[in-house]
């Protein structure tokens, strides 16, 4: 296994070849470049929307914890779904809902349920009006593999946490790692263009993404 | 030094559907690219292209520093950072680690580092199956070839090529629809994520503050190797560092437009460490290998050290009239287009690979749509120099340079430059006016394959030196 000596050989090497022999801070690097622009929350719900929707994903609004539970009931109808064991959920009254599967806390099992089920069901952190993207930090109560194996996904974020961007996103979270081992920013479907660049969705991960704001 | 694969060029010039693939896909590509890059962003875009290429700059001149405060923090995280000189020391860390656990099959998300150094053939020589799960990878892994484009790895296979290629290796009905083959290869895959023992992704950023790598992917294949099996191993080259999580936006809204004309690709996952406390899924180990393979070296040539800029989007090869013509597969290394053409004599000497900075036009489109903006066209003529050096010095450009040294002085000495120009008689034919062609006698020795590409230009109706002779009269009369 490579060691220590490895690990010096090269980080030496990197000093030679800089010219920084002796190590030590480096000057100020480059200012980041991020713009947060002041966009009206009708306006971004808007452009979410149709980003998401270019995408052939589908945004909703819905105006009540109620709404949103009527909603995502009409869109699993008929359907078997994982719902992660967010607390945002719950207090939706989302895990409740007839056909939905919940509280799981083993990945074995998980992965299993996930198998043979139709629709996962998740919250989302934020989400990103000029490109359509959710975000989602994995914890405890947000495992990381029900917004990916199953063919549909279904995800709510309040209203009040659509960013306008990722420049809003980073300068929220200057360090994603402080908060999570995993953000992920999903921006439509699963999609590949790998053959004759013909576009297919739903390669590995869903092929629908519902995002629900509330 | 190694002649010139002119053959093998020769053949894709002649195959045509290979031809049309190539050409038709890249022209797909660059309307992508412009079309997500509209007039009212192209100035942020250049502002961003700026960022980048500072960021780079000033990472790469202290990389030192950056690399202990990644594994310092990576560390906290509980992951760890593993260095490897070159290609065997990684397969050997891997192999290692699979054979410790335990591990029969291993999952990879499409990588140019793990490419690079060929792992799949290293895992496969110890017994381990290595099974590539990005689409064009599973393809072209299944046909035993390798990727022709950075970005699109297939790029050169026909849909019927892959229905006979998957009802050959996987035993299926023969299927042309794309839609119905991405099925297929979904079921197959679905099986490897859930038993792997271990995923392998590369990396597209590293971050050193916070400890954590960036995957972006379309599929979910990067997503599923990083969080479905137990162990997760990233492998990267050392120049991928950034020092802040800050700085991966300005790259994330660069990347996605050059490469496919996206604002972000479907899958950004920004991973630090394994899964924490009361985490359901996730890994449970979490390495970090960052690869030398000749970066250092280059990094000590400050008039080179851009080329390690590259975030590998494809945007040069796209745009580049040599690889739309050639594809990538005529290219001797991995890297293929202008940045394998910059990279790849750097990476294995100019004995090889001489040729490369030749294969280019000079046309400087690389260096305009280049995210990070690396001047790809000077580095082509850098290297250029360096090539014909090196012929001399080795000996075999001596007739080459005598020829030049002889052109140079009928350039400069007036009385014999006009005798040159009485060869034009040799070259004079009655009925189209010019032969273009060199007489065939004159065709031999190195000459030959010099001219077997080139026509002469017919020289124009009037001379220079008799229009500036009669200019000349024409003042004098005036005065």
């Amino acid at each position: 296994m490579p060691g220590d000596d490895v690990r010096d050989e090269i980080l030496a090497k990197i000093r030679a070849a800089t010219g920084r022999p002796s190590g030590g801070p480096p000057p100020q690097p480059p200012k980041p470049l991020l713009t947060v622009p002041e966009v009206p929350l009708e306006e971004r719900i808007e452009q979410f929307s149709a980003a998401l929707e270019k995408l052939s994903g589908k945004a909703h609004v819905a105006e009540s914890a109620e709404a949103a539970r009527a909603l995502v009931e009409e869109l699993i109808t008929g359907r078997s779904a994982i719902a992660s064991n967010s607390p945002l959920l719950r207090e939706y009254g989302i895990t409740s809902l007839t056909g939905v599967f919940t509280g799981y806390t083993d990945a074995a099992e998980l992965k299993e349920a996930c198998a043979s089920a139709d629709v996962g069901i998740t919250g989302a952190d934020y989400a990103l009006a000029d490109t359509g993207s959710l975000v989602t930090l994995s914890a405890p109560g947000e495992a990381r593999l029900i917004s990916l194996l199953l063919p549909v996904h279904i995800a709510l974020v309040p209203k009040q946490r659509l960013l306008t961007g990722l420049d809003e996103l980073f300068t929220l979270l200057p360090d994603p790692a402080a908060q999570t081992s995993s953000m992920v920013i999903i921006t439509g479907p699963s999609r590949t263009a790998d053959i004759e660049q013909i576009l297919v969705k739903g390669v590995h991960g869903p092929r629908m993404v519902h995002a629900i704001l509330v | 030094m190694k002649p010139i694969p002119v053959e093998s060029i020769q053949k894709t010039l002649s195959n045509d559907p290979l031809g049309e693939a190539i050409y038709a896909s890249t022209g797909r590509l660059m309307a992508k690219r412009a079309a997500a890059i509209p007039d009212h962003l192209r100035e942020d875009f250049e502002q961003w292209r700026e960022q980048a290429n500072r960021i780079k700059r000033h990472t790469l001149e202290n990389l030192d520093y950056y690399l202990e405060l990644l594994e310092e923090r990576l560390r906290a995280r509980g992951g760890r950072l593993v260095y490897a000189r070159d290609e065997a020391e990684v397969a050997r860390f891997i192999t290692r680690l699979a054979k410790e656990k335990g591990v029969r099959l291993v999952v990879k998300s499409k990588s140019m580092t793990t490419e690079e150094i060929h792992l799949n053939e290293w895992l496969e020589k110890e017994g381990i199956e290595t099974v590539e799960t990005d689409l064009g990878e599973y393809i072209i892994q299944l046909a035993g070839e390798r990727p022709s484009h950075i970005v699109a790895p297939a790029l050169h296979k026909t849909r019927y090529e892959i229905a006979d290629l998957f009802r050959e290796k996987l035993a299926v009905e023969r299927e042309e629809e794309p839609e119905r083959q991405t099925l297929i290869a979904r079921r197959v895959l679905r099986e490897k994520f859930l038993s792997a023992g271990l995923g392998v992704t590369g990396a597209n950023f590293v971050v050193a503050e916070s400890g954590a790598i960036v995957v972006i992917e379309n599929e979910g294949n990067a997503r599923l190797c990083s969080s479905a099996p137990p162990v997760h191993i990233a492998v990267a080259g050392i120049e991928k560092l950034v020092p802040r999580a800050q700085d991966v936006a300005v790259f994330l809204k660069l990347l996605g437009r050059s490469a496919t004309g996206q604002p972000l690709t479907v899958y950004t996952s920004f991973l630090s460490g394994p899964r924490r406390d009361g985490e359901i899924d996730g890994p449970q180990e979490f390495y970090l290998v960052l690869l030398d393979g000749g970066r250092t070296k280059i990094l000590g040539e400050p008039s080179r050290r851009e080329s390690l800029y590259c975030i590998r989007c494809g945007a040069c090869l796209n745009h580049c009239p040599v690889y739309r013509k050639i594809g990538g597969h005529n290219y001797p290394w991995v890297y293929s287009g202008p940045i394998g053409a910059i990279i790849t004599p750097q990476f294995h000497g100019m004995e090889k690979d001489w040729w490369l900075p030749f294969a280019s036009s000079l046309c400087g489109a690389c260096g305009e749509v280049c995210p990070v903006k690396i001047d790809i066209p000077r580095l082509l003529l850098e290297l250029r120099v360096e090539a014909v050096r090196e012929k001399i010095r080795s000996g075999e450009a001596r007739l080459e340079h005598l020829a030049f040294r002889l052109w140079a002085w009928v350039m400069t000495h007036p009385r014999a430059y006009e005798a040159a120009g009485l060869f034009n008689l040799v070259l004079r034919d009655d009925e189209t006016g010019w032969k273009g062609q060199v007489p065939g006698p004159f065709r031999t020795g190195p000459l030959k394959e010099w001219l077997r590409f080139r026509n002469l230009p017919a020289p124009p109706a009037k001379k220079f030196r008799d229009l500036w002779a009669a200019r000349q009269q024409r003042e004098a009369l005036k005065e």
